[in-house]
């Protein structure tokens, strides 16, 4: 019988079944991607016994949160046994003024780049943008010497600095592409009004840009806390990010591998992101998104 | 009676033109300095005699010479070639077929997007110690297909030196799907519906429809998505160190590795140096078409 | 010298000249409107006057104050934008008060400057409101009051109707005028609609390509245009233009079209006949506008100079008020105005009557008007 000539229900029926693969392949695809965390949140709750006897996919039998107060407290990193919190700390004080410093001179480099355009603009743009796409490893050994000279070596500030220096490029392209669809008229309208350079700045393109600023807010957050090559290279000892402190704790632990303290370890480390992806998602794709798709 | 204007009125207007090039210049110095200057720097630093500590003496293309002579940087390009081609491959793959079926108005979509994404929001190290754990030969995957009834089955890859490189493949792949596959789903969602409705009419079949029309409308989508991934997978170093630490031995080995372990372990600053501004030009190499392009597009566009 | 002189402006982009050599001497309590076609040059002109774009060579006062080197903001200028403009953040009160605010003006007086304005338009009701909870009309409104509240020296209007529907255009086109009729605050309006032009301004500037094409009264525009590209861009429908070849016999000058369908017809040129003195040619432009070609009824009965044929109607477009009516002259597609309810009806002959009088006459070659 041609293929044309069905009755509905068969149609109907062929429609179901593809429906049903298109469903079944998706959730299995999901299952696969929560596999990992699963596994990590469930070994974390074990006792070190459950975990080496036990399938890594079973939940706890007997649920116990000493492997995540021995990873914040006592686990053992590099010389030292006081657990990540220290570490932890470490990656706010970081994280913090990063992100805020990198946000703001972005900001305003996009106001200057749309709005007070001059000769010669677009190469500075265009400076900056590629200085996003550098592997870093190409600037890894004149950084290190210049934080020595500035005395800021295996310290904080000198990883904030590296994190602003590294950062403008993406903050000045998420605000120079949204200030870019900002209507010009708007400023000369204030021009005329009599503002002045800050002042058309902070009255009338801030206060409309609450959107771009939760985007990068995000996305430098994101990036600055899960780095790792800075932070291994620029801070390795007392000053170190949580990611480096993790990986020290994971990789160079002697003797009995305490696995259950090292997933209590990563969750720790993994859920500040986790949590902003959860509450402002959508903002984190935007930024993906923007940092994908330029112009 | 026209009004003079004074001198300071004069220089207070100068410096209100000035003010927006003064904003600019801090950062402008700054990426200058921190990108251009340094990579200038490290250039400088792969024909010198660097070891442990920068040594400005030249030395022409000894270290480019020295480094293309070491088996261990052929290993990293090797590697770098099968993980790149797999992941690129692989994650474009997954990523357009998960966009393809979730734009099939599934009504589950808002749960499923989320989960597929999540990973981007882990650190690389993050990822490295869980999919360590879950490989893990002993007490990973391995165990528990057992466990289920495959006493059989083996899954020693993290520590076999032939197949390690494939955890590495596997754990990227999980980590950057999700994010290519929402580049899809936005690029699907951008296609103008009229074109499909008129592609209906002609009596187009759902797998042409895909194949003919929608999947060409797609390709600044490819583009970005091969260009970011090509990006990540040459600069991939947290991954490497959590997941496998370079090993076993240096089975694992990527020129972003090798370039660390080489300028700060080894002692050999300037072979270090030579792989950095290798890593560099091919970056650029893509890179910067792009970005022309890119750029231009938006003049005309203008 | 004039309140508002506009001298010899010229601006350059590179090789490009965008304004040629504008001069307009505007004088107190005037309506200038700049009205010509996109690319001519017209919003370039308001953007130097206002301060926002610098001239190459040229001078504007104010006042008799030379604004060149000052800030659009000490120029004592308001600006209307075409999109209105308005801070969106604000509410209608805040972006009233910007201006004010900006100049140091304290609290009570810009209230009190806000309220004024906010009455004379009655937007009171709105004040509290963002721009973005009101009606195209009344954003209007608001960033008029904006510019009304600076009580400035200079109105600039850059096509503020333009986003407007049709209906609501002609309300805020009435409002304009009053607004003006009451304040007499010199205005320079930019558009590219000449029926506002024609309806606002107590001069008009016509532009293309950078160059004032002809500056005088609407009167004087729409009655004695200075070359065929005024001619055909004021009035709607356009002016017919159709060129033909001059006979002279014992009655004096005449123009011989052809009529499709009908020989052709010989049109005195009476009344215009001193504007061919000099003229060598052997053809002119004949410029009449449809209002001059109507059906015998309607003719002017003042004019001592209509001639009256039958045509052949080619379309009939009936717009309510009137009935237009098309026919061929001298091969070239010519439009009549006839009254509503005349009788004609496509590839049917119907009598037609031109008024000689309102006949305008231009050079075939260099396209300006002859006398």
């Amino acid at each position: 019988m041609p293929a044309s000539v069905r009755t509905p229900a068969e149609a109907a029926g062929t429609a179901r079944f593809w429906r049903t693969v298109i469903y079944v392949t998706l959730i299995v695809f999901a299952v696969m991607y929560l596999l990992p965390l699963f596994v990590m949140v469930v070994t974390s709750f074990k006792s070190l016994d459950e975990v080496r006897d036990g399938n890594m996919l079973s939940p706890p039998i007997r649920f116990t949160v000493e492997p995540w107060r021995a990873a914040w407290g006592t686990a053992c990193v590099g010389v030292s046994c006081e657990g990540i919190a220290g570490f932890f700390w470490n990656s706010i004080k970081m994280v913090v003024p990063a992100v805020a410093i990198s946000t703001l001179m972005g900001a305003f480099n996009g106001y200057v780049l749309t709005k007070w355009r001059f000769p010669g603009h677009r190469w500075i743009f265009a400076l900056m943008l590629f200085g996003c796409f550098i592997p870093f490893q190409v600037v890894l050994v004149p950084t290190a010497q210049v934080l020595g000279m500035l005395g800021i070596a295996n310290s904080t500030a000198g990883l904030v600095l590296v994190h602003v220096a590294y950062g403008l490029g993406f903050t000045t392209l998420f605000f120079r592409n949204y200030y870019e669809a900002f209507p010009n008229e708007l400023t000369r309208a204030a021009m005329i009004d009599g503002a002045g350079f800050f002042q058309i700045f902070w009255r009338i393109l801030l206060p409309s840009s609450g959107p771009i600023i939760v985007v990068t807010v995000i996305f430098q957050f994101t990036n600055i806390w899960n780095d790792f090559l800075f932070g291994a290279s620029f801070a390795a000892g007392n000053s170190a990010p949580m990611t480096v402190a993790l990986n020290n704790l994971v990789n160079s632990s002697t003797g009995v591998k305490e696995y259950n303290v090292h997933m209590a370890a990563a969750m720790i480390a993994a859920l500040p992101t986790l949590l902003v992806y959860v509450i402002a998602g959508r903002f984190f794709v935007r930024g993906l998104m923007a940092g994908a798709v330029k112009g | 009676m026209p009004r003079r204007r004074r001198a300071t009125d004069r220089t207070i207007g100068w410096l209100q033109a000035q003010l927006p090039k003064l904003v600019l210049s801090p950062s402008l110095a700054i990426v200058l300095l921190f990108v251009y200057g340094f990579i200038l720097w490290t250039i400088v630093l792969s024909f010198s005699r660097s070891r442990i500590l920068p040594v400005y003496t030249f030395a022409g293309f000894d270290a480019y010479e020295r480094l293309w002579s070491l088996p261990n940087w052929y290993v990293a390009l090797q590697n770098l070639a099968i993980f790149g081609v797999l992941y690129i491959g692989l994650c474009t793959l997954i990523g357009l077929a998960l966009a393809i079926l979730l734009d099939q108005r599934i009504r589950i979509e808002g749960l499923l997007r989320p989960i597929y994404l999540y990973p981007m929001a882990l650190s690389f190290v993050v990822t490295g110690t869980a999919w360590k754990w879950f490989l893990n030969p002993g007490l990973g995957l391995e165990k528990t297909v057992r466990a289920w009834g495959w006493s059989d089955f083996t899954f020693d890859w993290l520590v076999n030196p032939d197949m390690a490189i494939y955890t590495i493949v596997i754990a990227a792949i999980w980590q950057s799907s999700g994010f290519v596959m929402a580049m899809f789903l936005a690029g699907l969602r951008g296609i103008d519906n009229e074109l499909i409705r008129a592609a209906q009419i002609d009596g187009a079949s759902p797998f042409k429809l895909y194949w003919r029309i929608i999947i060409p409308q797609l390709r600044p989508a490819f583009l970005s998505a091969v260009i970011i991934l090509a990006h990540m997978a040459v600069k991939s170093y947290d991954l490497v160190i959590a997941l496998t630490g370079g090993g076993p031995g240096n089975a694992t080995e990527l020129p972003a590795t090798f370039m660390y372990s080489y300028t700060f372990t080894r002692n050999q600053m300037a072979v270090g140096g030579a792989s950095a501004v290798i890593m560099l030009m091919t970056i650029a190499a893509i890179i910067v078409p792009y970005l022309y392009a890119e750029l231009r597009a938006d003049d005309r566009a203008r | 010298m004039a309140f508002l002189d506009i001298r010899g402006i010229t601006k350059r982009f590179g090789n490009l000249d965008v304004l040629k050599g504008i001069d307009i001497a505007v004088e107190a309590g005037a309506f200038l409107v700049l009205v010509g076609p996109s690319g001519c040059g017209k919003s370039t002109l308001l953007n130097v006057i206002a301060g926002l774009d610098q001239m190459t060579e040229g001078e504007i006062h104010i006042n008799d104050t030379c604004v060149n080197t000052l800030h659009p903001s000490k120029r004592d200028i308001a600006m209307v934008f075409q999109s209105y403009a308005l801070y969106p953040n604000m509410t209608v009160a805040q972006n009233m008060a910007f201006g004010l605010e900006m100049r140091g003006i304290a609290k009570p007086a810009r209230e009190r400057a806000v309220a004024e304005v906010a009455r004379t338009l009655q937007i009171e009701h709105l004040l509290a409101r963002k721009p973005s909870q009101l009606s195209g009309g009344q954003r209007q409104r608001v960033a008029m009051g904006r510019a009304l509240v600076r009580q400035p020296q200079v109105f600039l209007f850059d096509e503020p109707l333009s986003n407007l529907d049709a209906k609501l255009r002609v309300e805020m086109r009435t409002e304009i005028k009053r607004l003006h009729q009451a304040m007499k605050t010199t205005m320079v309006y930019v558009t590219h609609d000449q029926i506002e032009a024609m309806t606002l301004a107590t001069q008009i500037a016509v532009m293309k390509s950078g160059e004032i094409q002809q500056l005088g009264t609407p009167q004087e525009i729409y009655t004695r245009p200075a070359n065929t590209f005024v001619g055909g861009f004021m009035g709607s429908p356009a002016m017919n233009m159709i060129t033909a070849p001059i006979e002279t016999d014992a009655g004096g000058a005449a123009l011989r079209l052809a009529v499709e369908g009908a020989g052709s017809i010989l049109l005195p040129l009476g009344p215009v006949q001193q504007a061919l003195a000099g003229f060598t040619g052997t053809s002119v432009i004949l410029g009449l506008r449809p209002e001059a070609i109507t059906d015998p009824d309607s003719a002017d009965r003042g004019s001592r100079a209509t001639v009256s044929n039958n045509c052949l109607v080619e379309v009939v477009e009936p717009a309510g008020s009137d009935t237009f009516a098309v026919t061929r002259l001298a091969g070239v597609e010519v439009i009549a105005r006839m009254r509503a309810d005349a009788d004609v009806r496509p590839g049917t002959m119907a009598p037609f009557t031109f008024n000689m009088e309102k006949a305008v006459l231009f050079h075939p070659e260099t396209q300006q008007r002859l006398g």
